[in-house]
């Protein structure tokens, strides 16, 4: 049986150029996609209306969305899957884990469907900042579909109160130490009641602190994933300036900051400005109940935030008309209005530059300025980190944060030993 | 013949269980042995032989350690604290108090509910300055700790969800052992002018010591198998101060997919259980002997 | 009731009984408090999760956002064939070894019983990375039975069984062979009625336990299909946004909701049937 709807499945695709599909096929072929979800709001509605309108103008194509939980569990199902034989043809993991995708056979590359010059135009459309963890070797093995970036958030209520311009974001780590003391207020007892900035380092703090580090400068890694620089002097500059701001400076609450509390922190007004993914926007704009501003990270040497979210990935072990399927829905979803309202309905960030000249996301912006924010930091984006055995150099790396932030090790100490661990994990895929 | 007979019989009967435990306890404590000895296969270099390379990387790593610690002072902190308010409560619950059936229900509703949705619950609890606790405290003029954001408290703070979480299930077994306690030893105690603690004492705690074993089993599993809330609330952090041996074991063989560590530190676990269990056991055996 | 008149004499009374009621309502309160806030905070909007103020409104829109977020009808679904396919499976099982190690001798009975007993403490929450081999092994990971097979001998079960079938009378056991039963007959007659509470007890243990069961869910399972509550609610725990406790608190009553109710309404016989089976 399979065989049969193999043949007639090349068949099919053969008979094609274009990504109107020809319906050849007695049965359609079944596309399984594995997505997370990480935002709040209907996203399985959502995916699931994406795949009923690709189906009308797909005749051959079953599209079965599958949810599959958060990034890392729908990483974990994905591997299993494929190496149980049952694997998705696609997939939205994060862009980072591509090398453990590759390490592991589990994907292919997109350039094996790239066959016309629209499709080389459509891989081309990405911003270039999502392309850093979408290709290395000189292919591309991830198509973005939800990204985001780092911003700072900041309440204009509270700036306004301390007699800071409420319209002015701090533009500079030394504006933002000096406007974060300004902001922090502290009781009677030497208590803080408000805090003047918050960076969250639970769970995964390596991504803001890129930050950071971006902004000093220095990058994590290199493009080939098997050579970290967790030692170089501008990263332990940028941990030292974020340490200093909790235990020196005691304007960033002290320990570890939670993730997941932190919106809900700046909701309360028990802080002033705070770090946090561009998929929190809708989130603060309807549960802030001041007026909040949206910016670009401070900049130290330079301006600077990690890329992060999901990309598309297809997988090796699905059999070719499938993956052929999998190309065009990942294609379809990534055209510049659909990609323009998933960015509204979600809080992503576009992931092309032309998303932003359709009339959707342009009343958007216009209505909701701080939605451009994310894009026009763009242009200062880095690559998430991302290496060979990801998960493992990342928890060397988080690690050696959250001890700097707690005081247990120096800046110095804590990244000469992720360093040294990350080493010891790379230095076999050199 | 009657034997033989008694002999299939036994073993027809003993054959469904028996099948399913030896697929899903003893092969699998057999295979992770095994596979402990194995390197975890990558796709440039499938699994091979190693001896006790696994163990020894084990062994090398701070984080084991770490885990380990963690898990005995969860362990100390959380079996005999958990029992003995589980007695407690058996006890004031057994007494005639006002309202002793809203008491009982409110002491054993943390066991109905699932540990992944009240880990959330206490995470808001324990948030600094706005958390139900950070109020509470507030009240008494301000005070603002970050719980489990520092590693002095993190492990402390978990510590109280778990005995939280189990006090009351335990409860319930003291409170069944109690009411089976013959009232004739009360009278007769009450005749000799024991006094209410002596007759705890001497009394109900003996004739509680069943149960306690028994609840000492479930707690010891407890303590190295409630990890639920470590997902939720702190994934091991701060800095690996919260991370208990089975959330290790979790990261290393989904996290990392190193099936080979994570088998080497199954293997430690269970022999550490193991000692427990014959532990319990000889004392169990003991115990029914003497009934 | 006879009740009063066990524990009558070593009763607390005067200031003591106060003290003790005041510390044991105390405790309650304590206790208690995560599903009071569970409850204040599903029933009102977000902005009060953390504002604890006597007016503020009302509304079911957390619950509705809840139900919205992912597809709970199917997790309770899941959810309720897993713990009644475990149970019955448990169930039976262990009734027929608990039978077996209670009636039977035969050679091999103690080696057996001890590898039954090792289950105690080797459990299937340890065994989870071989387990989850097995599971790829024989074809049905992402299922339901791949949850419940790991559970379904269950050595607390053979144990509990094991002690009960041991207290009934040897005489009811002739009586029956000599009306002619057998073997499975006798058991199903006579043991099985007898070990009512016992059932009863295990059964509410049991049932609480895979209702909210975590971590092995969460690993075998990938697709909505064999999803359970638990893992269909850590959703809520992960996202991006950061912890919505509103919509977080309201999803926890709904899937706790129907153990809790049972409980409420039941607990009176829980605890006695504890009683009645004697457990030690």
């Amino acid at each position: 049986m399979k065989r049969r709807e193999f043949l007639k499945g090349t068949a099919a695709v053969a008979g094609t150029a274009t990504i109107a599909s020809p319906a050849i096929s007695q049965t359609p072929t079944e596309l399984t996609f594995y997505y997370p979800v990480a935002v709040g709001g209907p996203i399985t509605k959502l995916v699931d209306t994406l795949a009923a309108e690709f189906e009308k103008e797909n005749a051959g194509i079953k599209v079965k969305p599958v949810y599959a939980g958060t990034y890392q569990e729908t990483l974990v199902k994905l591997i299993t899957a494929h190496k149980s034989g049952g694997a998705p043809a696609l997939s939205v993991v994060l862009s980072t884990d591509m090398f453990t995708l590759i390490d592991d056979d589990v994907i292919v590359a997109f350039d094996d469907f790239v066959k016309t010059d629209d499709d080389k135009k459509w891989l081309q459309s990405f911003f270039p900042a999502f392309m850093e963890n979408s290709q290395t070797g000189g292919k591309t093995w991830g198509a973005p579909f939800q990204r985001s970036t780092v911003v700072l958030y900041w309440n204009k209520e509270l700036f306004k109160e301390t007699g800071l311009d409420p319209e002015k974001a701090p533009a500079s780590w030394a504006e933002q130490l000096a406007f974060a003391e300004k902001l922090t207020k502290v009781d009677a007892s030497g208590t803080a009641t408000q805090w003047g900035v918050q960076v969250p380092s639970t769970g995964f703090p390596y991504w803001l602190f890129q930050g950071f580090s971006t902004q000093a400068g220095a990058i994590l890694m290199n493009q080939e994933g098997n050579r970290t620089f967790f030692d170089k002097p501008e990263v332990i500059e940028a941990l030292t300036y974020w340490v200093d701001l909790s235990r020196k400076h005691k304007v960033h609450p002290p320990g570890i900051v939670e993730w997941g509390t932190t919106p809900k922190d700046f909701f309360e007004k028990k802080v002033a400005m705070m770090w946090t993914t561009t998929g929190n926007l809708t989130n603060v704009r309807n549960n802030a109940k001041f007026p909040f501003g949206v910016a670009m990270l401070p900049a130290g040497k330079r301006r600077g935030s990690p890329t992060g979210g999901g990309n598309f990935h297809i997988s090796s072990k699905a059999p070719k008309e499938q993956q052929e399927a999998a190309f065009r829905f990942a294609r379809w979803c990534t055209m510049p209005e659909r990609a323009a309202q998933w960015c509204v309905d979600t809080g992503y960030v576009a992931v092309r530059k032309d998303a932003f000249d359709t009339p959707v996301l342009k009343k958007y912006v216009s209505d909701f300025p701080a939605a451009a924010v994310a894009r026009d930091q763009l242009e200062f984006a880095v690559a998430e980190l991302s290496t060979h055995e990801n998960q493992r150099v990342t928890k060397a790396l988080n690690d050696g944060l959250q001890a700097a932030l707690t005081g247990t090790k120096t800046p110095v100490q804590a990244m000469k030993d992720s360093q040294a661990e990350a080493e010891r994990i790379l230095v076999r895929y050199r | 013949m009657r034997r033989l007979t008694a002999t299939i019989h036994g073993w027809l009967l003993l054959l469904p269980a028996m099948a399913f435990l030896a697929l899903f306890t003893h092969w699998p404590a057999i295979g992770t042995l095994i596979d402990s000895f194995y390197s975890t296969p990558r796709p440039r270099r499938p699994s091979a032989f190693m001896g006790l390379g696994n163990y020894r990387e084990i062994f090398d790593d701070p984080i084991f350690w770490q885990a380990l610690t963690n898990n005995l002072w969860f362990a100390v902190g959380t079996i005999p604290v958990s029992i003995g308010l589980a007695m407690l409560m058996a006890l004031w619950v057994n007494n005639h108090i006002a309202g002793r059936t809203l008491v009982r229900m409110a002491f054993f509703t943390p066991t109905v509910l699932p540990m992944i949705a009240v880990a959330n619950i206490w995470l808001f609890f324990y948030t600094p300055q706005y958390g139900l606790l950070a109020q509470f405290l507030g009240l008494f003029g301000s005070f603002s700790q970050n719980w489990l954001g520092s590693k002095d408290t993190a492990l402390l703070c978990v510590t109280i969800v778990a005995v939280w979480k189990e006090a009351g299930f335990f409860m319930i077994f003291y409170l069944a052992a109690l009411q089976q306690i013959s009232p004739s030893l009360g009278e007769a105690a009450a005749l000799e002018g024991a006094s209410r603690w002596y007759f705890f004492r001497r009394v109900q705690f003996p004739l509680l010591m069943p149960t306690t074993l028994f609840v000492l089993v479930n707690a010891v599993i407890n303590a190295f198998r409630t990890v639920d809330h470590i997902v939720v609330m702190t994934r091991g952090g701060p800095d690996n101060a919260t991370s208990l041996l089975l959330f290790r074991i979790y990261e290393l063989g989904f996290g990392f997919w190193d099936t080979g560590l994570a088998s080497a530190m199954t293997v430690i676990l269970l022999l550490g259980l193991g000692l427990v269990a014959l532990a319990q056991y000889t004392f169990l055996e003991k115990r029914v002997h003497y009934r | 009731m006879t009740a009063d008149v066990r524990t009558g004499i070593y009763e607390p009374r005067g200031l003591a009984r106060l003290i003790e009621t005041i510390a044991a309502w105390l405790l309650a309160i304590l206790w208690v408090l995560p599903l009071a806030y569970a409850v204040w905070t599903a029933f009102h909007p977000a902005e009060f999760s953390a504002r604890f103020t006597a007016t503020a409104p009302l509304t079911l829109e957390n619950f509705v956002r809840a139900w919205e977020a992912a597809p709970f009808a199917r997790y309770f679904f899941n959810t309720f064939v897993l713990v009644t396919l475990i149970l019955g499976c448990q169930l039976v099982l262990c009734t027929l070894a608990a039978y077996a190690f209670a009636r039977y001798e035969f050679p091999g009975s103690n080696v057996a019983f001890a590898l039954v007993l090792a289950q105690l403490m080797i459990m299937p929450d340890i065994l989870i990375v071989e387990n989850y081999k097995t599971m790829g092994k024989l074809g049905i990971l992402d299922s339901i039975p791949a949850i419940a097979l790991p559970y379904v001998a269950s050595a607390f079960g053979v144990f509990l069984l094991r002690q009960t079938f041991k207290t009934v009378p040897k005489e009811l056991d002739d009586a029956a062979r000599i009306e002619g039963a057998s073997a499975l007959q006798t058991l199903l007659k006579v043991y099985v009625p007898l070990a009512r509470p016992i059932y009863l007890a295990y059964g509410l243990v049991s049932i609480s336990y895979h209702w909210n069961n975590f971590l092995w869910p969460l690993i075998v399972t990938s697709s909505v299909e064999s999803r359970p509550l638990t893992v269909g609610l850590q959703v809520f725990s992960s996202s991006d946004q950061g912890i919505d406790w509103s919509v977080i608190c309201a999803a926890t009553l709904m899937t706790s909701a129907p153990l809790l109710v049972g409980f409420l309404l039941f607990q009176r016989q829980f605890v006695q049937s504890f009683m009645r089976a004697g457990i030690r």
